[in-house]
């Protein structure tokens, strides 16, 4: 299961948090903090897979990153997953912004983090894999846009 | 086009944001974040009602604000209102809301939970989808109340939408998670399992998804998932990729999905069908030889699909480790990944090899990888993939490779990270005793440790290398000499002095001979250190000087001034001071004899699991731990420790009891239970249980081969009506007729166990000739030692005599043993046999866990041959005390607060035997109304799982 999928920048801002387990608001901080401390120190060209934190639940759970210019994702997983599989969906996830936004860049996480919360609840749901189709995301978001233009049209 | 055109969207929300952003201080960002809050919420409380597109725009401010790490303590109302519009842009966002900032507030649980009913009856896919999703995000246990009942009829339902029926599948994972006693079972698990049939592979994921969650919780329930899962599997891996369409990734077909069914599988035994079998070897063989192909892409998202799987399919042979040909071909292929460039692969490879090494057919081809994995020890980059290779090596090592392991991980000590040198000093220890045939390598191995990372070596380190040198004569000598030279250093580690002290405390003596380390040179160097220890180093340093004076008579007068003087006798510590006071009248008032008595040299400490071990396996969790071992996890190893740290921490009053320094691993106090059991006259119960180590029991089985000869147990009628009365308990009257009547009071500690048997003559008249020994079956007697002593051959009339039976546990056993006894009475002769209560049961230790650790141990022990259930009805009044009595007598312990339901009982314990130690989990749930119980076990051991299920349910 996922337990958590984290977007910061390499400052260690957050860009998108989103928890599958319940955490208090602060600790939710702390758990991205910390996992900001662990991933950003660590050299490009290394494993993409590193033991959790202390907050996150320790060596039972794996961060699983990939730092993507100015941004950092990280899924944090418990032994239930493909360490590769998640690679490949974290893959998924940014190719799929990147259709969907055009060339996404931070800017684009930051002014629509609505969207973005949207395309992720097409991917991963309860902290489970929906879908990994990316052609399947991405027609569901279209007609989630058709909708939403309809009713701005309508309203 | 682009999905989302970047122009539209909420202006002021936008403004908001660049405003936050050109903040130039975080004061200033507080400032403006204050300024919004205080703006929005004087707008959700204004008179103005908010049209909806107002509401989402300050609804986003408030995500947007929440996620830069400030508290949001309203907006929670106007999120609901959102839900409930019939506009899906105001829904969308109410519910992302309600997912990202859950809210236990019961008002408005029932608000948000009336908003998803209406979604989800909509028959709107788009609408029940959203509340299906935040179902799944939230997961509370009020929404599974509220909706688990129904999401299964969403799920199986024929008109049902693809995309629904897959967020219907997680969501109903998800509250099976959450609450799994609200999930109910029923008719609708058989269709989830033709799910895996669907024409949608989006369907499918989510369904084997679910599926491999149920199945492992309800193994027999899903069984005919196999065949669906092997079959999809099959297409998946055979078919060209092309037929796939969208699911393809990188050329991979459908990777995500074969991951999903590989890990479905997992949650069996093989296929016992052989069609179907071999189907499924064809598809691993078939992942095996796409590895060798040449990749179809250079991307790297190819070659991690590919391997994904890849991994999978290997994870899936080492679970079922059954086929030779495919252990050792993905022993190979991990081989070939141990050298690639990309570190991801090396990493994965090494924590592969890890469990492949525990497989007997791979474990010789997994050896022949060492030079690599000690190569990897020395010039990978990442720590994590170091340490994956430390605990490959661990797992590889045997006898034959063990010098060369230890000798490349204290090496690697020297320089490794901080964060991992603990573990490592750990494993060093546990392979150097483990695989020691040589102790003076072991001892040398330990100081050396001691030597490299001092700060690292914890109290468990030294005390074991203490135990070891006490238990082995063969060693003492070497071991002196050894820490004699290392204490020669000018700056050593505090650990060596305190296993400096306590040895040359012990075993000075072997080395006095030597004039260079007379006793007065010993004592010298010894206290040259002394002053720049800590408080408890300085204790056991008294100690040693204590037994120093015992001895080596020619230094007393030296220590006797060191003990006089004024930084001892009036030291600040209450603990020094009172050990230098004692130790010196002692030493002046004591006769020599008196002095050579209380100062003894230590009795061999009972064997017992490496306390080492039991640490390793706190800190690493049991299942991140590859041991070759069966021994799972421990019972007992730490009670010196916790002992060992209340004797620092109060002055204990007694002389006697303070000869024994602080610190100290205590054998005589190391055995609880038994000295309590011990209520019984034995004088010595501990050496006595020590010497049914070395003792073989030659003597009985001698008798037993003579008495088989002429008598055959099995002819005889075998007295068993009160043997299941003592599965629970351990004294009480056995056996009883007009003549005799035979009494048993037992104690077992581990794996070893000690029976008195009293012989109560009920006559008035003398029983001629008595004897009594004991048969076992020709398998009990390699699974069971039973040394029975010989007894006198008269009873006098109205006396009783007393046996005792030592007993030793070797392997798991499932026969009881027959106490023979014969005797004259008035010129008869007489012969009763008694079938004695010596059950598997009778060597648990219990073992406390949290719920969480009960739960993952649970899991663990998933395989459905480690499981055995057994349903059946009450023999007597369902009782919740004598219940919990009797699973207290059983031997485990009572696990409070670890079943969701309060009224079933859950229990856990390690079985000792001397080859292996078993740890079980038990579970037994009453049910009042039908008067039936059912009960549960899992160990690692089938056979073991059975016997104590056998036990046990004959019980209640």
């Amino acid at each position: 299961m996922i337990k958590a999928i984290l977007i910061f920048n390499n400052h260690g801002k957050p860009r998108l948090s989103k928890f599958y387990e319940h955490y208090s608001e602060d600790t939710e901080q702390q758990i991205i903090r910390e996992t900001f401390h662990l991933v950003s120190k660590r050299d490009e060209n290394v494993c993409n897979f590193l033991e959790g934190g202390m907050l996150i639940g320790g060596s039972d759970y794996r961060l699983i990153y990939r730092h993507y210019a100015t941004l950092y994702f990280v899924f944090c997983v418990d032994s239930s997953e493909s360490e590769l599989g998640i690679l490949d969906l974290i893959q998924v996830f940014v190719e799929t912004l990147d259709k969907c936004f055009e060339n996404v860049c931070e800017l684009d996480l930051i002014f629509h983090v609505d969207k973005v919360h949207n395309i992720l609840a097409e991917m991963v749901m309860g902290g489970m894999v929906l879908e990994t189709n990316m052609n399947e995301i991405i027609t569901q978001v279209d007609s989630q846009n058709k909708m939403e233009k309809s009713e701005v049209l309508t309203g | 086009m682009p999905a989302v055109s970047k122009g539209d969207g909420m202006r002021g929300l936008a403004v908001f944001i660049s405003d936050i952003r050109n903040c130039k201080s975080k004061e200033a960002e507080v400032k403006r974040i204050n300024k919004e809050l205080a703006n929005i919420r004087s707008k959700f409380k204004g008179d103005k009602a908010l049209d909806g597109y107002s509401k989402k725009k300050y609804v986003c401010k408030l995500l947007f604000i929440f996620l830069l790490g400030h508290d949001i303590d309203f907006g929670h109302m106007e999120a609901v209102n959102l839900l409930s519009s019939n506009k899906y842009t105001e829904k969308q966002i109410g519910y992302l809301f309600i997912s990202v900032l859950v809210n236990s507030n019961s008002d408005l649980i029932r608000l948000i939970n009336n908003g998803i009913k209406n979604d989800l009856t909509s028959r709107n896919p788009t609408f029940m989808n959203l509340a299906l999703h935040c179902i799944a995000n939230v997961g509370s246990r009020e929404m599974a109340e509220a909706f688990a009942s129904q999401i299964p009829s969403i799920l199986v339902a024929g008109d049902t939408m693809d995309s629904v029926k897959q967020s219907a599948a997680l969501c109903l994972l998800r509250l099976n998670r959450t609450s799994p006693d609200l999930v109910p079972m029923g008719e609708w698990t058989a269709r989830v399992v033709h799910l895996l049939n669907d024409q949608h592979l989006g369907v499918v994921t989510a369904a084997a998804s679910l599926i491999t969650t149920l199945a492992q919780k309800s193994p027999e329930d899903f069984k005919t998932s196999i065949s669906l899962a092997v079959a999809r599997l099959s297409r998946i891996v055979t078919s060209a990729s092309i037929d796939l369409q969208d699911y393809t990734y990188y050329f991979v077909a459908a990777p995500w999905l074969s991951v999903k069914l590989l890990r479905l599988l997992q949650c069996y035994t093989p296929p016992e069908d052989a069609a179907l079998r071999s189907r499924l070897t064809e598809c691993l063989e078939t992942i095996l030889n796409k590895a060798q192909e040449p990749p179809k892409s250079k991307k790297v998202q190819h070659s991690n699909a590919k391997n994904a799987v890849l991994f999978e399919a290997i994870a899936l042979i080492i679970h079922h480790d059954s086929e030779p040909t495919l252990l050792v071909r993905a022993c190979n292929q991990l081989g070939q990944f141990l050298q690639h460039r990309e570190t991801n692969l090396r990493y994965l490879a090494l924590e592969s090899m890890c469990t492949l090494a525990s497989s007997e057919f791979s474990h010789e081809a997994v050896k022949t990888h060492i030079d690599t994995v000690i190569n990897a020890l020395k010039t990978e980059r990442d720590v994590s993939v170091r340490q994956r290779a430390v605990d490959l090596l661990y797992a590889m090592c045997d006898r034959s490779n063990a010098k060369q392991i230890v000798a490349e991980m204290l090496s690697y000590l020297e320089n490794a990270d901080y964060s991992i040198r603990e573990e490592i000093v750990l494993k060093v220890a546990i392979l150097a005793e483990k695989y020691a045939v040589d102790y003076t390598w072991y001892v040398d191995t330990i100081l050396n440790l001691i030597r490299m990372a001092g700060d690292h070596v914890s109290e468990e380190v030294w005390y074991r290398v203490i135990q070891i040198v006490i238990n082995r004569d063969e060693v003492q000598g070497y071991a002196a000499k050894t820490v004699f030279e290392a204490l020669q250093a000018p700056a050593c580690h505090e650990n060596l002095v305190k296993v400096g002290g306590y040895i040359l405390g012990e075993f000075g003596n072997l080395i006095a001979g030597d004039s260079r380390s007379s006793p007065l040179v010993q004592f010298d160097l010894l206290h040259s250190k002394f002053h720049l220890c800590s408080v408890p180093t300085r204790a056991l340093l008294l100690s040693a000087y204590i037994k120093f004076i015992n001895l080596f008579p020619e230094v007393k007068t030296t220590i006797q001034e060191v003990l006089r003087s004024d930084s001892q006798l009036r030291n600040a510590d209450v603990e020094l001071q009172q050990r230098a006071i004692e130790y010196l009248r002692l030493s002046c008032i004591a006769s020599t004899d008196i002095l050579a008595t209380v100062l003894e040299e230590m009795p061999p400490f009972p064997e017992r699991e490496s306390s080492i071990l039991a640490k390793l396996k706190r800190k690493k969790g049991p299942g991140i731990l590859p041991d070759i071992d069966d021994t799972r996890w421990n019972g007992n190893g730490n009670v010196e420790h916790s002992e060992s740290v209340e004797g620092t921490n109060k002055s204990s009053p007694s002389l006697m009891a303070d000869l024994l320094p602080t610190n100290r691993p205590r054998p005589s106090s190391s055995s609880p239970t038994m000295l309590s059991a011990g209520t019984m006259g034995s004088a010595h119960p501990f050496t006595d249980l020590l010497n049914l180590n070395s003792a073989p029991s030659a003597g009985a089985s001698l008798l037993v081969d003579v008495l088989s000869d002429s008598f055959s147990p099995a002819s005889q009628d075998v007295s068993d009506e009160n043997f299941s009365r003592f599965v629970c308990k351990n004294n009480g009257v056995i056996f009883e007729n007009q003549l005799l009547q035979i009494g048993l009071k037992s104690e077992y500690r581990q794996n070893l166990g000690r029976i008195y048997v009293f012989f109560g003559n009920k006559t008035s008249t003398q029983f001629l000739s008595f004897s009594s020994s004991v048969i076992s079956s020709d398998s009990l007697k390699t699974q069971l030692n039973i040394h029975a002593k010989a007894v006198d051959p008269t009873v006098e009339g109205g006396a009783q005599l007393q046996q005792i039976l030592n007993i030793e546990c070797v392997s798991d056993f499932t026969d009881a043993p027959v106490l023979d006894i014969q005797f004259r009475y008035g010129g008869a002769l007489q012969n009763i046999a008694v079938k004695l209560p010596v059950m598997l049961n009778k060597f648990f230790q219990p073992t406390e866990m949290k719920s969480q650790d009960f739960f993952q141990r649970w899991k663990q022990l998933g395989v459905p041959q480690q499981e055995v259930q057994t349903i059946f009805k009450a023999k007597h009044p369902m009782d919740t005390d004598v219940t919990n009595a009797k699973i207290l007598g059983f031997g485990v312990a009572l696990l409070d607060g670890v079943d969701p339901n309060p009224a079933n009982f859950v229990g856990s314990g390690v079985i000792h035997t001397k080859s292996t130690q078993v740890g079980c989990l038990l579970r037994l749930e009453p049910n009042a109304q039908a008067e039936m119980y059912r009960l549960t076990l899992r160990t690692s051991r089938e056979s073991v799982s059975q016997r104590l299920c056998d036990l046990l349910s004959d019980q209640f």
